[in-house]
């Protein structure tokens, strides 16, 4: 074998009862390699969508209402119309940079069936008229890189990538790029910047829309790695057959990632839209229940990123318009459950810090606001709090994302949800992100960040 | 002429704060809301660079159709029945929350800060912006100034990350030498390790910096802004001409700052044009008269040195007297001694250029270019002159803008690669002494053929560019001294016969063009007219032309000139045959007028002290023919005095008078002889103070010489001798900050020929011509074409100018190993 020894599901797979439209061969430890691909039904999509005219492909992937799965869940086939036509070259960009905290789906994918990634870079490819695909691996998975390296390799050699594929007069390339390691770069303008070679730094959308003005400034499709993993199960079986699974505005299945206070965390393909939380943290053949059997205090339903939700939310169906409504996202499907163990003070400053860390330094807000953050919480963590601290933190906050900031209802306080998505005073979102756990744990456990900050009482003095 | 902005007819209609207001279509919304007078606060936005929207402090309430909201106002083009609020308490709020987080980390040590008084950052925080933080962490600490260059300190810590600076190196100037480093809060621009900031624009970052995080040496803690005063002047420093802005305070000029001419430099400055004033505030100024006795040079008195001078030159039959020099005077001041030249001492042997230049005839014969003109969008530029970069900073800024951003095609017909070439889509090297062979095949009808080293397709795709619909310009000057001014000239007359082409001379030395226009050469009378054509009508004109400053420099070497009179001019260091030089120089009478001690001036028998351009009102004609105004902004040292009073001083010793008292004399005794500048008077450009006046008028255009290709020898290389933008002059010498900047003299050599000699980088070898030989470092460059020696001129260690013969078509060198 010409990559890395067979690296066991250490990834975190759990194969469990349901529908396998991604995951399928992830119980074969090889299934990274062609032959094992190829007798497993693999670009057997590609040779369907070949026999087709490309609109016709384009059709299919509209019909089946294809969500993008990066974290914004805008259907992949409206997005592929965007591009403005005529403007050529157009080019394929996929987002393999996840990095969001608590997401590691994509990374299985690219490590255990790389040659379904890049089939599905060639249908969209095909559907688009495109010649040239990058796809972009996050600098920290170099098992990902190393394997979709060879399975290029592969591919190229059997005529699957490269010129005249399989013979016709189709011809792509796929240029894999090895990010140097940003979390911002996972933002799509920004994974661009990276890939012209610049630093990875989003821009400001208007004008930057990458299918008006993406890579080179040419029309870009940026699509998500397990986006583009789902097109050769659809062409094979069809739209049709890819909406029986899921609900009718979310078909299909998703690979959710849990971790936390559960019994069983891991990665799970579940069905969208008919699945609930619920499903997934106690269900049997999902999470079967939390760690020890505890209480759940909150659960953050799309990554970091996301406003949490609490035991109140979790009857909520896995699909984006009923969680936004509620006040979060369902994201990058990154699900982080805990208990009632957690420190909502530490977690929120946990998360915060990750932001601060990670703004990449180009709006004010941002660069200035999530580190100040971070301070602040900080010293409220370790009782060096003052009164006003909690106020001004939500200033600062609403500094870097103004109005009424996302997040759950709390019936009993009488506490409406708001609506995601928040508004921003930066460029990315990556800075109201970070006011996603300021928000959140401030609104639900309030007493437990004044409990932090000293009381001081005012020495008496007698006026004699 | 004067360029008045076409009006747009069409417009939108923006609300801004409830107000319609017009505006330009595609213009950005802050551009719009300024003109209307609403100013919206910004850091990162500068109007000749891309917005980036980065630093959010324009943000203000836009309704687009789609409800209100915040948006940043740099990155927005207004469009029809755009609605914005900038005053509302959500823009307000925006605003407030920016300006405490750049506060947060930005140290408040206003009163010890530079850039105090002038801030920015200071002044918004005063006009918007909460009044208190509440910040009461620690501020973000990092080792104060840091210098990122030779001339360029970065505080880190008041660095507001704007990405101006960043943006200006990349982007306006191509040297992306600055960058972001480092994540979140702890982002900072820095250098590349071992990589300075040695941009030749890198004083630019310095003006545009909102906080007092870049400053530059020769600034640096001297001033207070509220004790500057400041006057606009026009910049000496090269022929562009750029505008500028003196700062003084307590009679000592401080700094000079780019202002923003819109047909010129566009708020930009090379380093030399910036900061070279410190030669002017220099201890080694000549501050009185001097007069030699008994072997040394002693001060004298005013009225004893004229009297001397005017005797000496009155003296002196007029064809054994010269002047070179005069390229460094106000246009005044030329005028002023042409005068005494030509209509006073009745001598035509007068030269404002130093064997460098082009023919005078040439030059003002050639349909003039403005650089709007070359710059223009979609436009063919034939670069055949100096390296831009190296010698005419704002215009190289100029020139890259035009090819990166309108889609200007440059054609580089140069000896070796220049600065522009990496912006150039054609490059083209003859060998040197073979440009006019190239030029003709540029314009030939015949297929092209592989012409002065250059292969026959790059010849046939350049003049598929050149056919090309977009107007042609020529920069032309002369690349290498060590190839003849013929040779560029008969290239240059191959090229007129491009349909509508236009010539944007690049000749070195600064108010050159002034020189020209004002007759400071053989055969020419002030205003673009010739000695035949008669206009001047003075007592004394000579009938012939004279000399040149070749010429003369021969005929005094050779004893059949007597006096030199020297206008700020140094042929021992400028002149290219070295050994010419010294020995004219040792053989004549040499009077000097300048502002140092020279090379040259070791051998005058009197010294008169000049006023520098900040010491004396004036005006100066740039490349283009502009003519702006020099302000004067403080006394000159000693008892220094203008150019122009001293020439009429020696008029009236010599036994002549020129008539002028005043600049306005001046003026309108130029406005007599010149109809090129007619209407032209100091209150004319003071009321055209920005963009000056362009003069227009062309000579009759002098015949080819047909200079035959330079003989081929199999074993000697071409030499180059070409000008760097710091070098061993007179006024950089005397700069402080720049003087340690010239490169230093070594052998560049194409690669293969430099792996052919089998030495180490920096190893010494000897190069000789048939007229001398000097042993010189070789180093490898891949900016050489093969068969060609490249030298940089002037650097002050090694004297190149002893392998040069002037007149040469062009100069063999033969290299070998060792040092001789």
């Amino acid at each position: 074998m010409a990559t890395n020894a067979y690296v066991p599901h250490a990834a975190g797979y759990v194969d469990n009862e349901g529908p396998k439209i991604v995951s399928s061969r992830f119980v074969h430890d090889d299934a990274f390699l062609l032959e094992r691909s190829l007798a497993t039904g693999g670009y057997e999509g590609l040779k369907k969508a070949l026999t087709m005219a490309p609109v016709e492909v384009h059709d299919i992937v509209r019909d089946a209402v294809l969500l993008g799965r990066g974290g914004a869940g805008f259907p992949a086939g409206i997005k592929w119309g965007f591009c403005p036509p005529g403007k050529w070259p157009m080019y394929l960009v996929v987002n393999g940079d996840e990095s969001e905290p608590g997401t590691y789906k994509d990374r299985l994918l690219m490590e255990m069936d790389p040659h379904q990634l890049i089939e599905g870079c060639l249908i969209a490819c095909y559907a688009l008229g495109l010649s040239q695909c990058f796809l972009y691996v996050r600098g920290e998975m170099a098992l990902a890189q190393e394997r979709i390296a060879h399975a290029l390799n592969e591919a190229y050699e059997a005529n699957l990538v490269g010129k005249n594929i399989l013979g016709t007069d189709f011809s792509v390339d796929v240029v894999l790029h090895w990010g140097a390691g940003a979390y911002i770069v996972g933002e799509e303008t920004a994974l661009i910047e990276s890939l012209e070679g610049e630093r990875g730094m989003p821009r400001l959308k208007p004008p930057f829309f990458p299918a008006a003005i993406g890579l080179y400034g040419q029309p870009t499709i940026v699509n998500n790695v397990e986006t583009l993993s789902n097109l050769p199960w659809i062409m094979v079986n069809g739209a049709d057959e890819y909406k029986k699974y899921g609900s009718e505005t979310s078909p299909g299945t998703r690979l959710f990632a849990i971790s936390g206070h559960v019994k069983r965390p891991g990665v799970y393909e579940a069905e969208q839209g008919t699945t609930t939380f619920r499903d997934l943290i106690y269900g049997d053949n999902f999470c079967q229940g939390m760690k020890g059997d505890d209480e759940l205090k909150m659960f953050i339903p799309g990554g970091a990123s996301a406003p949490w939700f609490f035991p109140e939310q979790v009857d909520l169906p896995l699909e984006a318009r009923p969680v936004g409504a509620a006040g979060s996202m369902l994201g990058s499907g990154a699900i982080v459950i805990m208990d009632e163990s957690t420190d909502a003070v530490k977690a929120c400053l946990r998360v915060v810090r990750f932001f601060a860390r990670e703004s990449c330094g180009k709006c004010t807000p941002c660069r200035e606001g999530t580190t100040w953050e971070e301070t602040l919480l900080r010293r409220i963590y370790d009782g060096h709090g003052r009164p006003g601290d909690l106020e001004m933190l939500l200033d600062i906050a609403d500094n870097i994302s103004p109005g009424p900031y996302p997040g759950a209802a709390w019936e009993e306080q009488g506490v409406e949800a708001i609506p995601f998505p928040p508004k921003q005073t930066t460029i990315c979102p990556l800075g109201p992100s970070s006011v996603a756990p300021i928000t959140s744990a401030l609104r639900r456990f309030r007493d437990e960040f004044e409990a932090k900050i000293p009381q001081r009482t005012s020495i008496p003095v007698s006026a004699s | 002429m004067t360029d008045t902005q076409p009006e747009t007819e069409a417009s939108v209609t923006i609300v801004v704060d409830g107000q319609e207001v017009a505006a330009r279509p595609g213009e950005l919304l802050i551009d719009a809301c300024e003109r209307a007078g609403t100013y919206i606060p910004r850091f990162c936005y500068h109007e000749r660079m891309k917005p980036v929207g980065m630093c959010r402090m324009c943000l203000v309430e836009v309704d687009t159709g789609r409800g209100m909201g915040l948006q940043p106002s740099c990155m927005i083009p207004v469009a029809e029945g755009m609605t914005v609020d900038t005053q509302s308490e959500i823009t307000k709020k925006a605003q407030d929350g920016i300006l405490e987080f750049l506060l947060i980390n930005h140290p408040l040590d206003c009163p010890v800060c530079d850039k105090g008084g002038e801030c920015p950052l200071q002044d918004q925080t005063m006009a918007y912006g909460p009044g208190e933080s509440r910040f009461v962490e620690e501020k973000r600490h990092y080792e104060k100034p840091i210098p990122i260059s030779d001339t360029v300190f970065l505080d880190r810590e008041r660095c507001i990350l704007c990405d101006r600076c960043t943006r200006f190196a990349k982007e306006v100037a191509g040297d992306p030498l600055i960058h972001f480093q480092g994540r979140g809060n702890q982002t900072e621009v820095n250098t590349f390790p071992d990589e300075p900031f040695s941009s030749y624009f890198s004083g630019n970052t310095v003006q545009i910096c909102p906080v007092g995080a870049l400053t530059a040496k020769p600034y640096r803690f001297k001033a207070r802004p509220w004790d500057l005063e400041e006057t606009e002047s026009t910049s000496v420093a090269d022929a562009v001409g750029s505008r500028i802005t003196v700062q003084s305070s307590r009679n000592q000029v401080l700094r000079y700052m780019g202002v923003d001419s819109d047909p010129v430099n566009w708020g930009w400055l090379s380093d030399k044009e910036r900061f070279s004033f410190e030669a002017f505030n220099s201890d080694e100024r000549i501050t009185e008269p001097m007069a030699r006795s008994g072997g040394d040079l002693e001060p004298v008195s005013w009225g004893a040195a004229i009297a001397a001078v005017g005797d000496a030159l009155k003296n002196t039959d007029p064809s054994r007297l010269g002047i070179i020099g005069g390229a460094r005077l106000t246009n005044e001041s030329q005028f002023a001694f042409t005068k005494l030249a030509k209509g006073v001492l009745g001598t035509d042997n007068v030269d404002a250029q130093l064997g460098d230049g082009l023919p005078a005839e040439l030059v003002l014969g050639l349909p003039r270019a403005t650089i709007d003109q070359a710059c223009a969008p979609g436009g063919t530029i034939i670069l055949m002159g100096p390296d831009p970069k190296e010698t005419l900073g704002a215009l190289f800024l100029r020139l890259k803008h035009a090819a990166v951003e309108d889609g200007a095609t440059i054609i580089e017909v140069t000896p070796h690669r220049t600065g522009l070439g990496q912006y150039a889509a054609h490059h083209l090297h003859p060998l040197p002494g073979e440009t006019a062979a190239l030029a003709a095949a540029l314009v030939a009808e015949t297929p092209a053929l592989d012409t002065a080293g250059v292969s026959a397709d790059a010849i046939t795709a350049a003049r598929a560019a050149i056919a090309g619909d977009g107007p042609v310009t020529v920069i032309l000057g002369r690349a290498s001294v060590a190839e003849s001014a013929a040779v560029i000239a008969d290239a240059a007359l191959s090229l007129t016969s491009i349909p509508g082409v236009r010539f944007l001379s690049a000749l070195s030395r600064s108010n050159v063009h002034g020189a020209l226009d004002m007759g400071m050469s053989p055969g020419l009378l002030p205003g673009r007219s010739t000695l035949a054509s008669g206009t001047a009508n003075w007592p004394n004109t000579p009938s012939t032309a004279g000399m040149s400053t070749a010429q003369m420099l021969q005929a005094a070497a050779d004893g059949s000139l007597d006096t030199i009179l020297l206008l700020g001019a140094d042929p021992i260091s400028d002149f290219p045959d070295t050994d010419l030089a010294e020995r004219a120089l040792a053989n004549a009478t040499v009077i000097a007028v300048d502002l140092f001690e020279t090379a040259s001036t070791d051998h005058a028998d009197a010294i008169l002290p000049a006023a520098a351009p900040q010491e004396a009102d004036g005006s100066f004609t740039n490349l283009e023919g502009r003519v702006t105004k020099i302000s004067r902004k403080v006394t000159p040292p000693g008892t220094a005095r203008p150019d122009w009073i001293i020439a009429a001083e020696l008029a009236m010793a010599a036994g002549g008078d020129l008539g002028i008292e005043s600049l306005d004399d001046v003026w309108a005794q130029i406005a007599a002889v010149s109809p090129a500048h007619a209407g032209i008077d100091t209150a004319s450009l003071d009321a055209n103070q920005r963009d000056g006046v362009v003069v227009e008028g062309t000579l009759d255009l002098p015949a080819a010489s047909g200079v035959s290709p330079a003989v081929a020898d199999a074993y000697a290389y071409r030499l180059v001798v070409s000008r760097r933008m710091y070098d061993a002059g007179t006024i950089l010498a005397n700069s402080p900050s720049s003087a340690h900047l010239a490169s230093g003299t070594a052998l560049h050599l194409h690669p293969v020929d430099f792996d052919a000699l089998g030495l180490d980088r920096g190893a010494e070898v000897t190069v000789s011509s048939a007229t001398g030989s000097v042993s010189l470092p070789v180093e490898p460059s891949g900016d050489v074409p093969r068969g060609v020696a490249a030298v940089p001129a002037n650097q002050g260690d090694i004297v190149v100018g002893t392998l040069i013969a002037v007149g040469d078509v062009a100069t063999n060198v033969r290299v070998e190993r060792g040092d001789s």
